[in-house]
């Protein structure tokens, strides 16, 4: 029982006899329908959150008139960005301008597909989670592609053409460091990197070898700059290009691309929980008899973990400056490519010579001979 | 606006009759309760969203930017600067603007998707301030675009810009959003 959609169609099937297609395309439905819009209130609050760390770390307070401690602020947002007038530029080519967007939705929140919150309650365990994983978040970058150009405006091409730069090389070195933690459990399933870790850290891979402990700020750093984040923010630099990609954007429109960066921002630091930090591991004393608890004590462990890495991104957005585009690249190609090889060829000899064992377990394995 | 000073037929008069009629059928409409509480949500969430540009034209913006600082912190009303006119409901025309300025000015303006919001902060943007002889001055931004809130000073303090912004969301609650008022009768 490793995929919820199939329980959901089995449910269906025994409870109401319905026809067996017209079943798995109701429960996939109602799951895409749950899952995405999980996704869409995670992004919506992390916006909230934002501004409250923002307000913090600059010592100010941040929006807290909507609500208790303004927790509602996303709603106000929300209602003012429908509400807008959708402005589509005269010159600018309409049907790729409206399309744009939903790309860049549909990359981000596809990627949701492959991420298991607990044993139990992952949408599609693939064989091939990793890969489609990076492969499918690659797809903001035709939506940004496509946004830049079809607005006809200089700024907004300036941005998406840096944007593509930057998202189709840091790609390699996010890929090769997961890599290194394939090379462990050779597996592509996201379930089995799992199932590989432990719930204490010593087990995690992030303290597996000397090789994945590199590789897990080398993934970190490639997956911020995927995501457009700060300090890798130069496609929506403020100071240089407008507003970057989304210069010509109003209403609801940039909202989906807002959206899109904050869902990416919840996607990366739980892909970083899944490789490196044990996901939903949990000890063995809190697996209960009762199915149910025991999962909503993984969801709550894996949520935890990920917020925390979530708070880094955010902290490291409001306390470091911007790099240069030359400076950016120079990172990529010249240090965070080649560190990411010698991680692989760490772990390799390390899987080679210790037979997977970590490398807190040799040393302790040392010292008890 | 052409004048027209001609007889009216007698069709043009019952047209005007009848829109005179669907114009209070409007107002009926719109003081239904299903709409105003609906109104009412929708000009909460819209008066508490007021994104300004990232624009400032003479010293009224460094007054301008320490509102946004730590003291007076705009981003607690849920007010945040963007930088493009087109994501942006207001924009707060802060310090002198010259005659060359006001045809940019009015550009940017054009750019901001409706509905849209001006604050002129500080006597020159009110009036012309401190500059009002100056040859290359516009006396009063309310010459080139429509002001919704003048804040007075030179410069104002942040809290009275604050105080603007707050009466200006007083505004935006008073509107009514869903029932248009129609503006020719
Ligand atoms: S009102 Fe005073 S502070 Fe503001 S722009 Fe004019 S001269 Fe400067």
């Amino acid at each position: 029982m490793n995929n919820i959609a199939i329980t959901l169609h089995n449910f269906i099937i025994e409870n109401f006899g319905i026809d067996i297609n017209l079943s798995l395309a109701i429960s996939y439905f109602l799951i895409a329908l749950i899952f995405w819009s999980f996704l869409g209130v995670i992004g919506g609050l992390l916006t909230f959150l934002e501004r409250r760390v923002a307000g913090r770390i600059q010592s100010r307070i941040g929006p807290n008139r909507v609500g208790p401690q303004g927790i509602f602020q996303m709603l106000a947002d929300g209602i003012k960005l429908v509400l807008k007038e959708d402005l589509i530029p005269a010159l600018a080519d309409k049907p790729l301008f409206r399309m744009a967007p939903y790309l860049c939705v549909i990359g981000v929140f596809s990627a949701l597909v492959v991420i298991p919150f607990s044993s139990d309650i992952v949408v599609a365990d693939l064989n091939v989670g990793v890969l489609y994983a990076l492969a499918i978040t690659t797809m903001v970058v035709m939506g940004i592609l496509m946004g830049s150009w079809a607005s006809n405006n200089k700024w907004s091409l300036l941005g998406g053409l840096r944007s593509a730069a930057q998202i189709v090389s840091y790609e390699i070195p996010a890929a090769l460091s997961v890599l290194s933690i394939v090379l462990i459990t050779g597996s592509l399933s996201m379930q089995d990197i799992i199932r590989a870790q432990g719930a204490w850290p010593h087990q995690w891979f992030f303290f597996h070898n000397p090789g994945t402990f590199v590789a897990f700020f080398i993934f970190f750093t490639s997956a911020l700059a995927e995501n457009n984040r700060v300090p890798f923010d130069i496609p929506e630099a403020e100071s240089e290009l407008v507003a970057g990609y989304n210069t010509e954007y109003s209403g609801m429109r940039f909202s989906f691309f807002f959206l899109a960066e904050f869902a990416n921002v919840f996607i990366i630091s739980s892909l970083a929980v899944i490789f490196f930090f044990g996901g939903w591991q949990i000890p063995h004393f809190l697996i209960s008899e009762n199915h149910i608890i025991t999962n909503i004590i993984m969801i709550a462990n894996f949520l935890f973990k990920t917020f925390v890495f979530i708070f880094i991104v955010l902290w490291l957005r409001w306390t470091l400056p911007r790099l240069r585009v030359d400076q950016l690249m120079t990172m990529c190609w010249k240090y965070l490519i080649p560190i990411s090889f010698i991680c692989l060829c760490i772990t390799a000899s390390f899987v080679l010579f210790f037979g997977g064992k970590s490398m807190i377990a040799v040393f302790i394995g040392r010292i008890t001979q | 606006m052409e004048k027209r000073d001609h007889i009216e037929t007698r069709e043009e008069y019952r047209t005007k009759e009848n829109e005179v009629q669907e114009w209070s059928a409007y107002q009926k409409l719109s003081d239904n309760v299903l709409f105003t509480s609906l109104d009412k949500i929708l000009n909460l969430g819209r008066a508490n969203s007021l994104w300004y540009l990232l624009f400032g034209t003479a010293c009224c913006a460094i007054e301008l930017m320490q509102t946004g600082g730590p003291r007076a912190d705009l981003d607690r009303f849920g007010s945040v600067f963007r930088p493009t006119p087109r994501q942006c409901d207001l924009i707060i025309i802060a310090g002198t603007v010259t005659l060359k300025m006001a045809s940019r000015i009015k550009i940017l303006y054009d750019q901001m998707p409706e509905p849209k919001y001006v604050i002129s902060m500080g006597s020159c943007a009110n009036c012309g301030g401190l500059f009002d002889l100056g040859y290359s001055v516009l006396r009063g931004i309310d010459k080139v675009i429509p002001v919704d809130v003048y804040v007075p000073g030179c410069p104002p303090r942040p809290e009275a810009l604050t105080e603007g912004l707050l009466v200006l969301q007083q505004k935006v609650k008073n509107e009514k959003f869903l029932v248009k008022e129609k503006k020719s009768i």
